[in-house]
């Protein structure tokens, strides 16, 4: 991407103002050859090609198999609306670069929010540690890799200002008040992050980053008689300022006074195992949960997944693809490189019902004897790369949602979610259901809402027995979190049936 | 950075702040650092070491709010525009007239007594140590049990310290310090891999439990196999102590200040009335020596004193801070929790299950959620099914559903058993008639 004229850096507070702007910082001085978009990155993280090499050699120097340098520069900005006005801004400015160092599956860990020479070699040191055995590193020559371009964008956050970007979230509050006469509070806020990335690592690789990441979204609060409800709408896209538009603050606005009018006259189902018809979209959370985490390769390594042992099994029906993506343009859970410097790519999780590939980073890649798969994530600097998913979604299949629901006599649709989890050794994954509808012989019923839904990976995955052609991605804001660590994401599917799940309700 | 450092560095920024046009300014210096060792199959797995600060200033701008941060501190030039963006950025936003700082008669003025919150020894403990602790927990149960796929055990701690200044008078200063050693252990159940992990906590290095860790993780993993769900219906659940948190934690939101002012809460308007059951004695004491939650001031810089929050069920108060206070029309108490104590009763786990016919001893959650404005929740479970007193069978994969006013009017006993690791003292709790949904 066009990266030319960034030479410098910026603070969160400019982005607030859009005034001032810091003055360039010195030029660093390179004898090296490197193209112009990664010496931008140099100078903007202030270190020379010949710096990353010595902290490199200091990161080998007690033996280790491999290190790697992760740069970043991440600004924050958040705008908030409460009680019909935005009254409130929060900025955040975090900095500084992770140093690894791997002993075949070892890992030693340190990070620096200090980026100089000194700062960094004893940080490597450290991280070092985890080999002991006094080596000669002979540094290799610089490999530069240009990043592929998933997110081009044409307004960059750091170049508007609160007074550009207020008007919308005060006009989605006005949007929802205008649509329903129940309304009685509105939250709404506008999260944007620009993230600045250079990695190096031990094999010469360089590369790096620009990462824009926006979630804009309202929560309604309503009131019929004494009942109180709310519910919550947001979209998120690694986009620029020219994504917000007043049809987005429409659509918005309509989908959460829809959604939370639906709550008013929900019930809850009986409780048990019943089918579960999951509505195309955010029900992609059924495979993030039943198996996007237990194909994550980490697991597996160590044999504590379900699915330690079903590689090239027959997991599912014929007609399922499952896939986990990095380059769909413009969506929250891509990356122009992962977190570990490799290229992202489509990944085939599940190829005509077969188990085709875990989810992988360096470590888990180099055990299997596989090509890394791009999901080497860390949620910052601070944090070490694990094996995450991206954008995990299914792939349209032969039926039609009218089938799907025709074949239940007493089961739930779901389409609202807001929460999910699972235990990797069990496999019994759950999603928290915020509405939904009762399907009673074959039809549309009841609206229900807050209800747990529990099943188990492997035989839910199994109990698929329908897919429809109605495959969508949900952009919403989906945060995943493994190890103490989040990171964006989303997830998508057709509508599907699955045979049995157990469903939270009341008993007779 | 020492805390003078930091102070000095937090009145620069406070000056500067509003030097530059703020009327009123809160800043917080903090610093931090932390290592952990994690080992499997007898080697290290992961060795992680962090070392990190950073500064957030809270500005009140001709009655306009911002908050800022950064850790980017070093460059005293660049902190000083940081700042003065900060607060041109903050004039585009709307006034909102309930923003201040606290009324300074609220605020701690120091000379409370040390809480013990913090070892003065952090930086002494031998990094071997650390390593040595982790390998221990590691070789108590590597190679005794067949069943055993994967152990991977750690030890971590960490220190953090911080000071605030309030421009209308407040200053003061924290540190915390704590050890952590952690094992988990998958066993082979057949099909499943049943995993269970089991922790211990210490403020002080020299309290920190390192033996029994990683045989409790296996045998509570061991007591997993064959785990099914069974049919569905009301029963009585007990849940344990160091899990009790979970069904705390909505009960605790619901008293929010803001959820209040928000209308997202299921406890509005309810002051002096019946919410749980004459069981439900809870208070709220920040003075527990090397409580988790202890402290003396909040973060606003608030004094706290040691206040009941349910007496016998009745509500006898929420936790409200200076901003939804004034919304509200109530006197802030604080708007955060310190230690949450529940009043405990006289029988041990042990004991409890020994009095029950039917019901589920819930080990564990997974996932599940609360609807804040109405209380109606719904969370995955497993545990053991009781019957006649004793533990029949493993069950997973159910769920409980139900709201929260009847679950806590529900709570019929409190064991003896607190668990103190945690902000939240809980003790093994029991409800009866709750909706388990299975088969």
């Amino acid at each position: 991407m066009n990266f030319s004229r960034r030479n410098f850096i910026k603070t969160g507070g400019a982005a607030l103002s859009g005034a001032i702007i810091l003055p360039p910082f010195l030029k660093s001085c390179s004898n090296i050859q490197l193209n112009p978009d990664v010496k931008n990155y140099l100078e903007h993280f202030e270190v020379s090609a010949e710096t990353l090499q010595k902290v490199i050699a200091a990161a080998m120097s007690k033996g280790g198999s491999y290190a790697d340098l992760f740069f970043e520069h991440k600004i924050s900005n958040r705008l908030g609306l409460e009680d019909g006005k935005v009254n409130r801004a929060y900025s955040n400015i975090d900095y500084g670069v992770g140093i690894r160092v791997l002993n075949g599956e070892q890992t030693g860990f340190a990070y620096s929010e200090a980026i100089t020479s000194e700062a960094m070699i004893k940080a490597a040191k450290m991280a070092a540690s985890i080999a002991n055995e006094a080596k000669n590193y002979r540094p290799v020559d610089i490999n530069e890799k240009q990043p592929q371009s998933y997110y081009n964008i044409s307004r960059e956050w750091e170049d508007v200002s609160v007074e550009e970007k207020l008007p919308f979230v005060q006009k989605i509050n006005d949007r929802v008040f205008e649509l329903d006469e129940k309304v009685i509070k509105v939250n709404a806020f506008l999260n944007d992050e620009t993230s600045y990335v250079l990695f190096y690592n031990s094999e010469g690789r360089l590369t790096y980053d620009y990462r824009p990441l926006v979630s804009f979204g309202v929560v309604s609060v309503m009131q019929r008689g004494s009942q109180i409800e709310n519910n919550y709408s947001a979209r998120s896209f690694r986009k620029g300022f020219e994504w917000l538009d007043d049809a987005l603050v429409d659509e918005l606005a309509r989908e959460t006074v829809d959604r939370t009018n639906l709550l008013f006259d929900a019930t809850k189902p009986r409780a048990g195992e019943m089918p579960v018809v999951m509505g195309a979209g955010g029900s992609g959370i059924l495979l993030h949960e039943a198996i996007g985490h237990t194909f994550e390769a980490d697991f597996n390594r160590k044999g504590e997944s379900i699915f330690s042992d079903k590689m090239g099994k027959k997991i599912a029906k014929d007609f399922i693809n499952i896939i986990d993506d990095g380059t769909l343009i413009n969506n929250r859970g891509s990356l122009n490189i992962d977190d570990e410097g490799n290229d992202v790519e489509k990944t085939y999780l599940v190829k005509d019902g077969v188990l085709n590939s875990y989810i992988h980073d360096r470590i888990s890649a180099s055990h299997y004897g596989v090509k890394p798969t791009g999901n080497g994530r860390r949620e910052s600097f601070r944090y070490i790369p694990l094996p995450r998913m991206r954008s995990t979604y299914m792939e349209a299949g032969p039926h039609s949602k009218e089938d799907l629901l025709s074949n239940v006599d007493y089961g739930v649709y779901v389409d609202n979610f807001s929460n999910g989890q699972v235990k990797i050794g069990a496999g019994d994954f759950t999603f928290f259901v915020k509405s939904g509808y009762l399907i009673e012989k074959g039809k549309l019923s009841r609206p229900i809402k807050d209800i747990n839904i529990i099943g188990n990976g492997p035989q839910a995955l199994a109990d698929i027995t329908m897919a429809a052609d109605d495959y969508l991605i949900d952009n919403g804001t989906w945060m995943c979190g493994k190890g103490g660590q989040s990171v964006p994401v989303t997830c998508g599917l057709p509508s599907v049936l699955v045979k049995k799940l157990t469903v939270g309700g009341t008993n007779a | 950075m020492t805390t003078k450092e930091k102070y000095d560095l937090a009145k620069w920024a406070m000056q500067k702040a509003l030097e530059k046009g703020a009327q009123e300014v809160s800043v917080n210096i903090f610093s931090g650092v932390s290592s952990s060792v994690e080992v499997r199959d007898k080697k290290i797995d992961k060795l992680e070491q962090a070392n990190q600060a950073g500064m957030s200033v809270r500005l009140m701008v001709d009655k306009k709010y911002s908050v800022h941060s950064t850790n980017r501190l070093s460059n005293k030039n660049e902190l000083a525009r940081f700042i003065e963006e900060a607060i041109a950025g903050t004039r585009y936003l709307s006034e909102d007239e309930y923003r201040t700082l606290p009324d300074p008669s609220l605020y701690y003025k120091g000379g409370g007594p040390d809480l013990g919150t913090c070892d003065s020894d952090f930086e002494k403990v031998p990094p071997q140590n650390k390593i040595d602790a982790a390998f221990a927990v590691e070789n108590e149960i590597l190679g005794t049990d067949n069943k055993i796929i994967s152990v991977t055990a750690s030890y971590s701690d960490g220190m953090s310290s911080s000071v605030m200044v309030n421009s209308n008078g407040f200053e003061g200063d924290t540190a915390n310090s704590y050890y952590g050693i952690y094992a988990s252990v998958s066993v082979d159940g057949g099909e499943a891999r049943p995993q269970s992990g089991w922790s211990e906590s210490s403020v002080f290095y020299n309290n920190l439990k390192v033996d029994g860790i990683a045989s409790t993780a296996l045998s509570r993993a061991k007591r997993k196999i064959g785990q099914k769900k069974i049919a569905s219906g009301k029963m009585t659940m007990i849940v344990e102590n160091r899990l009790a948190g979970q069904l705390l934690g909505p009960l605790l939101s619901a008293l929010n200040g803001s959820s209040i002012q928000q209308k997202n809460s299921f406890l509005i308007d309810s002051i002096d009335k019946q919410i749980g059951s004459e069981k439900l004695t809870i208070t709220d004491d920040p003075f527990i020596p090397s409580g988790r939650g202890s402290r003396h001031f909040d973060s606003e810089g608030l004094a706290l004193s040691k206040r009941g929050i349910f007496e016998k069920g009745i509500l006898k108060s929420y936790y409200i801070d200076t901003y939804y206070g004034k919304k509200l029309g109530m006197e802030p108490t604080s708007g955060s929790r310190s230690n949450i104590v529940l009043s405990t009763g006289d029988k041990s786990q042990e004991d409890i299950i020994a009095g029950v016919d039917r019901g589920i001893l819930v080990t564990g959650f997974n996932g599940g959620n609360t609807n804040g404005a109405t209380g109606d929740f719904s969370y995955g479970i497993e545990g053991f099914l009781i019957e006649n007193g004793r533990e029949i069978m493993p069950v997973s994969e159910m769920n409980i559903t139900g709201n929260m006013k009847d679950l806590w009017m529900s709570l019929i006993e409190t064991g003896n058993d607190v668990y103190k690791n945690s902000s939240l003292r809980t003790p093994s709790l029991v409800f009866k008639d709750i909706d388990f949904s299975g088969l």
